[in-house]
């Protein structure tokens, strides 16, 4: 990002936009003092907080980022949320009260002494904002801080917020690609230029006035605006399509290390998932939903239960119609999945290498593996990125290469885990249509999402998998 | 850490300062380090199984993390017993084995003496929370913060790095990678699992630091760190049975400095 300036006046709260790539990120950190020197990459220009470089001022400004798991610092969540404070010297008295105000203000209603590893994503979240809720902070950064959560869950974050700010009279810079969550409870709305396009400001004022005057562009510039519907053409459905795969009675769990038996975390499953048809999963955080994607597609053996394949997925494989017991290979062009976090799926070291894997594992010639991965490539407009190393790309462009990665093996079934998850609005579109587009091929799709925009586009049938076990399912 | 941490709830352990627990652990073990006769190492390792009922551990979750030492000592005595230096009447001849009185002893003093340092290692680390024995560090021994809390930020990854080796073995199974060689594939995995460790580490110093971690104002301690008559008794307890265990091997005769050896 370059040739931005921006005055933001104590107590105002502002929503911070921009597409993927903008340096939205790059600013909150920049403002928290948690950059790093010129060893990490060049500055120019000037960043004060109250006139004081933010480094100076450390625990002025409070950040909540993006990922859950990289912000839990101790084991146990009270002395988690306690972390902040005894950095900045707080007396120990003092302490334990700001660490219960900080977990009632964010609703995380458990003992002091309950192990964070324990939380699931989206309450490692909640954790997250109130260790900086303890600081008490005059700034509030908060990057995509309800990404992560399930509606509820990011509505009650964001209650939390608000109520914090209000009450403490803190600033608050908040990036949230949802901007309908925030855009009724923010004073100012920023949008950042893409750095390809210049960068600078796109467009600066209260919401009313940015969305009107530049809502459309804004929108195709992929910002969520408001009012301005991102959906897809949904292509025609044929009917109901013949099960390729099918769950019955399936519970599933993990096994924890060292234990014998795994722990059952969603119980009496019945799934189908027909060519030609979408199934959305949904549900709760910490109910099982991921964990019984990966069973379905033959990563996780299940607890009980069965995943069998039709003969007609199961055909030319060797070890019969349970997918856990086939060989990767045999995997890669029956059943493809996408993680929920691309890095785990990355395997080389340029973006080009990293979409021939799976046509190299199965026994591609060269000018075959060409001739699918290049119009992939153009397709996710990752062509300009083709050589480049996959760890260092963005957000929404790693969510676009692992996607185009397990489709250049042409799976019959493909399986994605909350992959709309964290994505600019134009992302969005353009996972969601490549999506359709394999359902309307043939493909059985199934995918994970807290996202009702994408399972209200996308979904033929929905399967709600509850905490306790419970099942809904409707049409 | 469900790894090493053992429930203590109901033992008056959970009660001992970590630092305390280390510092018997250390005089106990470094006595026994003095020497290698079967007499000393008997002592302790009997003194420390007729108290360790008190400490009111689950046995199974007790044994659970001892019988790896238990085997390796097993293993370790069977061999020298076997192979071990030939001295005295020899009772077995057949090869390189050669079973004498010699062989026998010191494979029973090998045996003895790993116990006697396993046993009350595992059970004075195994009731200790790592978050505790940080503050204990930094508050009595006086470590430097940074330092200790770095290294227990850096302990609970350990946990997650376990999940993070789980998930790329599914991701490369997904990606039709799982089928080649093991050894190449463990290497390249192994591989992954550094990279996505250092990014790791590189995610958790920013939120460190966004919390004010390495702020130039002074630390303060949300939970103080503190001896009582308990950490007196415990450390006494180590004391008498080290001191038991020297006296004794030393009566009998058997104490043998290692560094005359």
């Amino acid at each position: 990002m370059s040739g931005l300036d921006l005055d933001i006046a104590p107590g105002q709260h502002v929503l911070l936009l921009g597409a993927s790539g903008s340096g939205k990120s790059t600013l909150l950190r920049g403002l928290a003092g948690v950059l790093g020197d010129a060893e990490d990459g060049e500055d120019a220009g000037e960043l004060l907080i109250n006139g004081r470089a933010p480094a100076a001022v450390r625990g002025r400004a409070g950040l909540v980022l993006q990922d859950p798991d990289a912000q839990v610092v101790l084991a146990r969540v009270g002395d988690d949320v306690a972390f902040a404070c005894e950095n900045l010297g707080v007396p120990a008295d003092d302490i334990w009260r700001r660490v219960d105000d900080a977990l009632s203000a964010v609703g995380l209603d458990v003992p002091r002494e309950h192990p964070t590893a324990a939380l699931s994503g989206g309450q490692k979240q909640r954790l997250a904002l109130a260790g900086v809720l303890a600081m008490r902070p005059g700034l509030l950064l908060l990057d995509e801080p309800t990404a992560n959560l399930d509606p509820e869950g990011a509505a009650l974050v964001r209650d939390a917020v608000i109520e914090v700010a209000a009450r403490t009279g803190a600033t608050l810079i908040v990036v949230e690609h949802r901007v309908e969550l925030w855009a009724d409870h923010v004073h100012r709305v920023v949008v950042l230029g893409a750095s390809d396009r210049g960068g600078g400001l796109l467009a600066d004022g209260d919401a009313e006035s940015v969305f009107g005057a530049h809502g459309q562009a804004l929108s195709d510039a992929g910002v969520w605006v408001p009012g301005i519907p991102v959906g897809v053409d949904a292509r025609p459905r044929a009917g109901v399509g013949q099960v390729l795969l099918a769950a019955e009675g399936v519970a599933v769990g993990r096994r924890a290390f060292g234990d014998r038996m795994p722990r059952i975390v969603a119980s009496g499953i019945d799934a189908r998932l027909r060519a030609g048809r979408a199934l959305a999963i949904t549900g709760p955080n910490g109910a099982g939903k991921s964990t019984f994607a990966m069973t379905l597609a033959g990563l996780l053996p299940p607890a009980s239960g069965t995943v069998r394949a039709s003969a007609e997925l199961a055909a030319g494989t060797v070890r019969g119609d349970a997918p856990v017991r086939w060989r990767a290979r045999e995997l890669l062009t029956r059943i493809g999945t996408v993680f929920q976090d691309p890095e785990h799926q990355l395997l080389t070291t340029r973006v080009r290498d990293e979409l021939a894997v799976g046509p190299r594992a199965l026994g591609l010639s060269e000018a075959e593996i060409a001739a699918r991965v290049e119009p992939l490539l153009e397709r996710l407009r990752l062509t300009r990125l083709a050589e480049v190393n996959p760890f260092t790309l963005s957000g929404g462009e790693k969510r676009r290469l692992t996607v185009a990665a397990t489709l250049v093996s042409r799976p019959r079934v493909l399986l994605l885990d909350e992959p709309t998850y964290g994505q600019d609005a134009r992302t969005w579109r353009e996972l969601a249509d490549l999506v359709d587009e394999q359902r309307a091929a043939g493909a059985a799709v199934a995918f994970v999402s807290h996202d009702p925009a994408l399972v209200a586009a996308l979904s033929d049938d929905t399967l709600t998998i509850l905490p306790a076990g419970e099942i809904g399912e409707a049409a | 850490m469900s790894l090493f941490a053992l429930d203590v709830r109901r033992s008056p352990l959970a009660r001992v300062n970590p630092v305390t627990k280390l510092a018997a652990t250390l005089v106990m073990t470094m006595t026994l380090l003095l020497s290698i006769d079967p007499v000393s190492a008997g002592v302790t390792l009997a003194l420390t199984l007729v108290l360790l009922p008190l400490a009111r551990l689950r046995a199974r979750q007790l044994w659970l993390r001892l019988w790896p030492i238990v085997l390796a000592a097993g293993v370790g005595a069977a061999a020298t017993v076997v192979y071990g230096r030939v001295s005295g009447e020899v009772y077995l001849e057949w090869g390189l084995v050669r079973i004498s009185d010699g062989s026998i002893a010191l494979s029973l003093s090998i045996l003895l003496r790993v116990l006697a340092i396993a046993v009350p290692s595992v059970v004075l680390f195994a009731t200790t929370d790592p978050t505790d024995l940080a503050d204990g560090l930094a508050q009595i021994v006086r470590l430097p913060a940074r330092f200790v809390l770095g290294a227990l930020a850096g302990l609970r990854m350990v946990g997650l790095l376990v999940d993070d080796w789980r998930e790329l073995s599914m991701a490369r199974r997904a990606r039709g990678v799982a089928d080649d060689g093991r050894i190449r594939r463990f290497l390249s995995q192994a591989f992954a699992l550094f990279v996505l460790a250092v990014r790791r580490g590189t995610k958790l110093a920013t939120a460190m630091e966004a919390r004010g971690f390495g702020a130039d104002a002074p630390r303060t301690w949300a939970r103080p760190s503190r001896l009582s008559a308990a950490d007196g008794a415990l450390l006494l307890i180590a004391v008498a049975i080290a001191a038991a265990s020297v006296v004794a091997a030393v009566a009998a005769g058997t104490w043998v400095f290692v560094f005359t050896l």
